[in-house]
């Protein structure tokens, strides 16, 4: 367990460290990710206190979202003034994204099974 | 009595501890009704807990930056939790090679999709240029959301408000409107409400399957850099800030 929290923070730690030195647009986190993936790929396989640490972590992942998700009390004021803009432009556009993009999967996949 | 009483409520208020153990409570309260409701995608456990802590806030005049003081040891695991998210990725290597190709395009299509959508609608329905700029990154996780929004002009408050309503709204309503469209194989499914709804949508998600877990983490990795990549680029093209 403790063994794999540090991993789990070291790769974190180098994505920072490559976001800072390269100045990328993107948070250190997903290069840490895209680290440990390649990491993964590699060794070819997980370690077992790394399995089990990465489950449990993401076994509570929206839990991890409330805090930020509580910033909503800040922003009540604007929210009050402009809620029918912002609540159509979530709504829909969650909906149609999530639509196009399966849709749009699906089509290429199949395209791709036709003519292999 | 009572003096000794507010003498405590002083102190504690004014500790981490409080913030902290509010929000395990009511996350846990939140996913005990979830549960009671048969995993039911309208008793969201994000939506549910951040009405109770609102609440209770408000109730007791304690402001956001007080209860953040201890929230954020819960908000600062999301670093390592994203790091993670390469485990259960690694596990669907195999099928990830095989469709990698029409991936990287549906990605492309979906994270452009889900920018203009945004803004489009927002602006049509007349929202202000701030509220646009922090709309406009709303489908990708929280921190990344964040960084685009201070880059190009919006509020990252505000963007992690709307981030975290975008992936409630995609898990209440992505299994109803893939059952419409017809959308049946699960990694399909998985990856669109990756680009659609990110970390929130990923982890109901895990909670159908593996499978479609795994693919919602790599969409939503992956529409996180297209995002950060793509975002600052049109706000220029279009004239922004």
């Amino acid at each position: 367990m403790l063994g794999a929290l540090t991993l789990l923070l070291l790769f974190q730690l180098a994505g920072e460290v490559i976001v800072q030195f390269f100045a990328l647009p993107v948070p250190g986190p997903v290069i840490g990710m895209a680290l440990l993936f390649a990491a993964l790929v590699a060794r070819d396989g997980v370690p077992d206190n790394l399995r089990s640490t990465a489950n449990n972590l993401l076994q509570h992942l929206s839990l991890l979202f409330v805090p930020a998700g509580v910033g909503v009390m800040v922003h009540l004021a604007r929210l009050g003034d402009e809620w029918p803009a912002i609540v159509g432009a979530l709504v829909a556009s969650t909906f149609v994204t999530l639509g196009v993009t399966g849709l749009v999967l699906c089509a290429f996949l199949k395209r791709g099974k036709s003519q292999p | 009595m009572a003096p000794r009483l507010t003498e405590i409520w002083v102190y504690l208020a004014a500790s981490p501890l409080l913030g902290l153990t509010l929000t395990l409570l009511s996350y846990q309260g939140a996913y005990w009704l979830y549960q009671r409701s048969g995993m039911n995608p309208t008793a969201n456990p994000v939506a549910i807990a951040v009405a109770i802590i609102v609440a209770l806030l408000t109730l007791t005049g304690t402001s956001y930056a007080t209860y953040f003081d201890g929230a954020q040891f819960v908000h600062f695991l999301l670093g390592p939790a994203t790091v993670a998210l390469a485990v259960p990725l690694y596990a669907q290597l195999p099928r990830l090679r095989r469709m990698f190709g029409p991936a990287l395009l549906a990605l492309a299509i979906g994270s452009l999709t889900a920018i203009v959508s945004a803004i489009a609608v927002g602006w049509a329905l007349g929202a202000s240029q701030p509220t646009l700029m922090s709309l406009a990154p709303k489908s990708v996780t929280t921190p990344i959301a964040m960084g685009i929004a201070e880059k190009i002009g919006g509020l990252p408050s505000l963007t992690a408000v709307l981030v975290v309503t975008t992936g409630i709204l995609g898990a209440i309503g992505a299994q109803w409107l893939f059952r419409l469209l017809r959308v049946k194989d699960e990694a399909v499914q998985g990856f669109a409400i990756g680009v659609a709804a990110h970390g929130i949508g990923t982890a109901r998600a895990f909670q159908i399957s593996e499978t479609m877990g795994a693919f919602a983490a790599l969409a939503m990795g992956l529409n996180g850099l297209a995002t950060a990549l793509l975002l600052p680029i049109l706000v220029t093209a279009w004239g922004g800030p």
